[in-house]
């Protein structure tokens, strides 16, 4: 769009004289757009600056309300003075991680069937993954909640890993599937002719041709696992994560250690990001 | 033999994972349709007596506010979330330069907090004597008694801001795809911005604003957290009941039947919607995030 008009021939004398003129409010429009961008991205980032202010906030009692003076301690060795909280983040760091690997696993294995084979039951399976998806989370997480009830599986951290591993799977299948697709199938076809076992051609061709599509499957698992409430909340009895641990105590107000942590997870989450881009795009390059 | 094995091997690779997602999605959906239409109380337990769609006829009178509530709040929600995002991934698609990602990637800053703190950063924020409102009535510009917090507004906001990236995306993606050259062979024969804009940007544009809309609209409907972070007691939602049913009432077969009508409805629309603008360019869109 901001291309120079196309045609260099004299345009009829009508369009001619208007052309100048429709071209200062566009101006006008690309710079009101621009600001307007900037104000979203600002109006989005508020509650992220109110979350990482307050972690250096000071508060007279346990919890945090007011601004009352700027501190470190909460960054230092106080950050872990709230058992509770320190083992609610332990939890979710464990889920996470054990949630990972286990939907990036099957999902790989399910996005290999979908994009490289054509079998029966494919579309059951994709219509399955896209209910998934797009079903309520409240709907997920009430029915496991019921479902665990009514075949008397206590829940804790098992039930609670298995719904993250529900959940996250599908997103991982449909990320690798992407990849496989794109693949030519001609190079595990050379390995093969090469002399290449099946499980050789697996692990020294065609796994490290979809590995980026499988480590953006993990790092969308990862995040959803982390941060995921609703169906936690459904799924976990009495055993407590990070965002459940926020949402028990939310009634009295926040300690400053639930900022620091929510700041540090932020801060790695982004990091994260910005290195992954820069690996992908120098890979490119 | 080694083609009978190769024509199993997308089962062998498709078996954990459909396992999982039948044991831990497609079987609790189904006891819960059983379970929706029993009667029966938490102590002396829940008996199937097919009274049939009692639970159900219970669910939407008694909660008929309820369900307005997230139908309206959801939609609304849908319609700023549009009418922000739209110029936004419009600047990005066609002005973002070099600079595409960076923008993409810092309008997607908030999903790297806590959805839960990021809302209840919104409930300080949006306080009383809050960040916004503390100031403005310390000045006099507001009424002492003016509140957002514990109203519609403040659920709407909450809705808003926390899935405005999915659909400031979708569209960026649709937007993205449409061919400069297109463009260019409008403004060849003549038009005028605002009719290449109206004519050839815009429909191009439209499934991605669907896909968006699809985005926000189920997980908005359903939500519990925003309504009672924000809502205060009075503008609960229909997730705020199927919560309290599991939690609070315990009347597992109510709550099944209310989540059943929640995802029966957002699935039926889904389908509807689908039909209505050609199922495959949706899915499509919605895949492509």
């Amino acid at each position: 769009m901001s291309a120079p008009t196309i045609s260099p021939a004299p345009a009829p004398a009508a369009s001619g004289s208007a052309r100048p003129k429709a071209r200062k409010p566009k101006k006008t429009g690309e710079r009101l757009l621009h600001w307007f961008t900037w104000l979203i991205i600002i109006w989005l980032a508020l509650p992220i600056a109110v979350v990482i202010a307050f972690s250096f906030n000071n508060p007279h009692g346990r919890f945090n309300y007011s601004w009352t003076g700027f501190t470190l301690k909460y960054w230092g060795p106080k950050l872990f003075a709230i058992p509770n909280l320190t083992t609610a983040m332990e939890h979710s760091l464990l889920v996470a991680v054990v949630a990972t690997a286990g939907a990036t696993i099957l999902g790989t294995l399910a996005g290999l069937a979908l994009g490289k084979y054509k079998f029966r039951g494919q579309g059951v399976t994709n219509l399955v993954q896209f209910a998934c998806i797009s079903a309520p989370e409240v709907v997920l997480g009430s029915s496991l909640a019921t479902f665990f009830l009514q075949v008397r599986i206590q829940e804790g951290a098992l039930t609670v890993i298995a719904a993250h591993i529900m959940f996250c799977v599908s997103f991982v299948a449909i990320t690798v599937r992407a990849r496989v697709v794109g693949l030519d199938p001609s190079v595990e076809e050379a390995a093969r002719d090469l002399g290449a076992s099946p499980w050789e051609t697996f692990r020294l061709v065609t796994l490290p041709m979809i590995m980026p599509g499988v480590i953006a499957g993990a790092m969308l698992a990862f995040a959803l696992s982390i941060d995921d409430f609703i169906t936690t909340e459904f799924t976990s009895g009495s055993f407590m994560t990070y965002p459940l641990w926020i949402w028990s105590v939310s009634r009295q107000g926040l300690p400053p250690q639930v900022n620091v942590m929510g700041s540090i997870v932020f801060a790695v989450g982004v990091l994260f990001a910005i290195a992954n881009s820069v690996i992908s795009r120098r890979r490119a390059a | 033999m080694h083609g009978i094995r190769s024509k199993l091997t997308p089962y062998y690779l498709m078996l954990p994972g459909g396992l999982w997602l039948a044991i831990f999605f497609a079987v609790p959906i189904v006891m819960m349709i059983g379970l929706s239409t029993m009667t029966g109380n938490v102590i002396s337990g829940f008996g199937e007596t097919w009274q049939h769609f009692g639970n159900y006829v219970q669910g939407f009178t008694q909660y008929t506010p309820e369900w307005i509530r997230s139908a309206e709040y959801a939609g609304l929600g849908c319609l700023i979330s549009i009418v922000l995002s739209y110029p936004i991934a419009y600047w990005i698609a066609f002005y973002g330069g070099s600079r595409k990602s960076t923008y993409l990637f810092l309008l997607l800053l908030p999903f790297f907090v806590s959805f839960v703190l990021r809302t209840i950063a919104w409930n300080y924020i949006l306080g009383d004597q809050g960040l916004i409102l503390g100031p403005l009535k310390h000045w006099g510009l507001i009424a002492p008694g003016f509140r957002v917090l514990a109203t519609g507004s403040a659920v709407i906001i909450g809705i808003v801001y926390n899935y405005l990236p999915f659909m400031i995306l979708p569209i960026y993606v649709a937007l993205e795809r449409v061919d400069p050259t297109v463009i260019e062979a409008g403004r060849d024969l003549y038009a005028g911005s605002a009719t290449v804009f109206r004519k050839v940007v815009l429909p191009l544009s439209l499934p991605g604003v669907f896909a968006g809309v699809l985005l926000n609209f189920v997980p908005a409907a359903s939500d519990y957290v925003n309504a009672s972070v924000l809502g205060g007691t009075g503008n609960t939602m229909i997730g705020n009941i199927i919560y309290d049913q599991y939690f609070v009432v315990q009347n597992y077969p109510v709550q099944a039947s209310l989540s059943f009508s929640l995802m029966g409805i957002l699935l039926i629309g889904i389908f509807l919607y689908a039909r209505a603008l050609g199922t495959e360019e949706v899915l499509e869109a919605a895949a492509a995030i």
